[in-house]
């Protein structure tokens, strides 16, 4: 009885040595540096791929767009998260510009709003605080209640980023988080403000920018102003990287990498 | 066998009685340690006297002089409309009210330190907010210099405040008025004082060093307050103005800590330590100065 015990373990045990000689050498990483507006798509993603990819690990850090950019130049990190389009410079450095999904930001007012279009050049001067009244775009006079997110928050970066006017802005209201401002605004008469595409809903007047809604066939066609591509740069095409990281792109193309994009509130591309 | 669970209950006694300082060290030498490095690359008088608060800027400033005003200022008059409120209420329970009233209005009253200050935000933002708008609509009307908050200012904070703080010291004030011995009313009766005389000029300086501790305790609360000022005081960092959207210490702190990292983060737990030495300082100088004051009469 002994015997056959021992007999079956030294099997198992030589069987797993075996299976794991026979198997990967060593486990495949993806690793990834960059973004911290692109945590939440990219720590969503690693943790799907992880569990269906038991070979492959993928791990990120988020360290800001520029540091990304600088690890995958320079092969400390296989891809670099950006959520802006690549420079030339750092495309002639042999960088290739992949988009993974694209990023819009909806402009909303409170329903008391007399108009549904602001152009670029006017919201940039809402907030900035060059126009302090309604009257000054066009609708009812009434002094305008400019509502922003705190300083950090990656919806308010984008949103100064997109307009180019960082650190210009001059809030009544900063707010931290998304669903502060969508209620702030929709009970405050003359409130604008801006949030994520995903929560949009009836409470308050979606503004059109530009004569374009924030609809995703508009963002993906490029027609909707505010919005930035969030991009995994890769040193080379895809198809020179590791069999990992080509995993990983494969993965965020299939549908089930769309839907962790969308659920976190992005835009999917094709 | 008896002495052997005498020795095992002290030892327990000790530990519990450890934790606690333990617990107060931890904090100060943790609040210390990651508040003082910010401090240091910043500059304190560039930190503590700057106005330009914009730490993710290109060219960041870590100004903090219009939040450290703004708890002060917000505190104040806080305390200023609170106080006295809840006072008058400590009085009316302990001294004035049948008892079947106050059987009404104290457990009302120690419902109020119950309910989770998240709801006196919400009640804010409902009720205060709206009001504030208007009152601020009616004077601002047609002034291109002042920007419009939606009612989300220092005032709304303010009553926001005064009112979480009425348990506090409402609570402690009446414990204290209670104790005052009843010979001393007595007295003030006896030389023919009427019933308000007696409890302005003997109860209520009888009970002050009680009284006291429940504006220390009131002042803490109030200084410590985050969530539900972080509702209706509209964040923005100004200089504490009735009808500017500011920002207290601890709404900073709550309001960026989640997304902030580097310099920035620490610059937050700078806040916290001046926060912190605040609230160490209040209660230095009111417990020995005041309390002391309140003894010798």
């Amino acid at each position: 009885m002994k015997k056959t015990i021992s007999a079956v373990i030294t099997g198992a045990l030589i069987a797993g040595a075996l299976a794991s000689c026979s198997g990967s050498a060593q486990p495949k990483t993806v690793t990834m540096n960059g973004s911290t507006s692109m945590q939440k798509l990219v720590e969503a993603a690693c943790e799907v791929f992880n569990q269906e990819n038991p070979g492959i690990t993928a791990s990120a850090q988020f360290t800001g767009s520029g540091a990304g950019i600088e690890a995958v130049s320079a092969g400390t990190a296989d891809i670099g998260n950006a959520s802006r389009a690549l420079k030339q410079e750092e495309k002639d450095k042999g960088l290739v510009e992949n988009i993974v999904a694209i990023d819009g930001i909806a402009v909303i007012a409170n329903s008391n709003c007399t108009i549904d279009n602001l152009t670029k050049e006017q919201l940039t001067q809402i907030y900035d605080g060059t126009i302090a009244d309604w009257s000054g775009v066009g609708a009812q006079a009434g002094q305008i209640v400019v509502i922003g997110r705190e300083s950090g928050s990656g919806t308010r970066d984008a949103f100064e980023e997109m307009l180019d006017i960082a650190d210009k802005c001059k809030y009544a209201q900063e707010l931290d988080s998304t669903g502060a401002v969508l209620t702030t605004v929709a009970s405050t008469p003359n409130a604008i403000g801006y949030v994520s595409l995903d929560v949009l809903n009836d409470s308050v007047v979606t503004l059109k920018v530009d004569g374009y809604e924030p609809t995703a066939q508009n963002i993906t066609a490029g027609k909707y102003a505010l919005q930035r591509p969030f991009v995994m740069a890769t040193k080379g095409e895809i198809s020179e990287q590791s069999e990992a990281v080509q995993t990983w792109f494969e993965f965020l193309k299939s549908d089930k990498g769309k839907e962790i994009a969308e659920s976190v509130g992005l835009i999917p591309v094709e | 066998m008896n002495n052997k669970s005498e020795r095992i209950m002290a030892a327990v006694f000790f530990v519990c009685g450890i934790t606690a300082i333990a617990a107060v060290f931890a904090i100060c030498v943790y609040m210390i340690s990651s508040g003082v490095p910010a401090l240091a690359k910043i500059g304190v008088i560039d930190m503590l006297f700057g106005t330009k608060w914009a730490p993710t800027a290109s060219e960041p400033g870590f100004g903090i002089l219009y939040i450290i005003l703004t708890s002060i200022v917000g505190t104040l008059l806080a305390i200023i409309i609170g106080v006295p409120i809840a006072l008058l209420t400590a009085v009316f329970l302990a001294e004035i009210a049948p008892k079947g009233l106050s059987r009404v209005v104290k457990p009302a009253v120690e419902l109020l330190a119950g309910i989770p200050s998240v709801v006196y935000g919400l009640l804010g933002i409902l009720i205060i907010k709206p009001i504030m708008y208007r009152i601020e609509t009616m004077i601002y009307a047609g002034d291109p210099s002042h920007q419009m908050t939606g009612g989300a200012n220092l005032i709304s904070a303010v009553f926001v405040l005064a009112v979480m703080i009425l348990p506090t010291v409402v609570n402690v004030s009446e414990t204290a008025i209670r104790a005052v011995p009843q010979h001393l009313r007595n007295s003030s009766y006896a030389l023919g004082a009427t019933k308000i005389t007696t409890v302005f000029k003997v109860t209520i300086p009888a009970a002050k060093s009680g009284i006291i501790t429940s504006i220390v305790l009131g002042v803490g609360r109030a200084i410590g307050e985050a969530m539900a000022i972080t509702m209706v005081a509209g964040n923005v960092v100004n200089l504490p103005m009735p009808f500017n959207s500011v920002r207290f210490l601890t709404t900073g702190i709550v309001s960026e800590m989640s997304y902030s990292s580097g310099l920035h983060r620490q610059a937050l737990f700078t806040i916290g330590l001046v926060l912190f030495v605040f609230i160490m300082v209040i209660n230095i100088i009111l417990n020995t100065t005041l309390k002391k004051a309140g003894e010798d009469e």
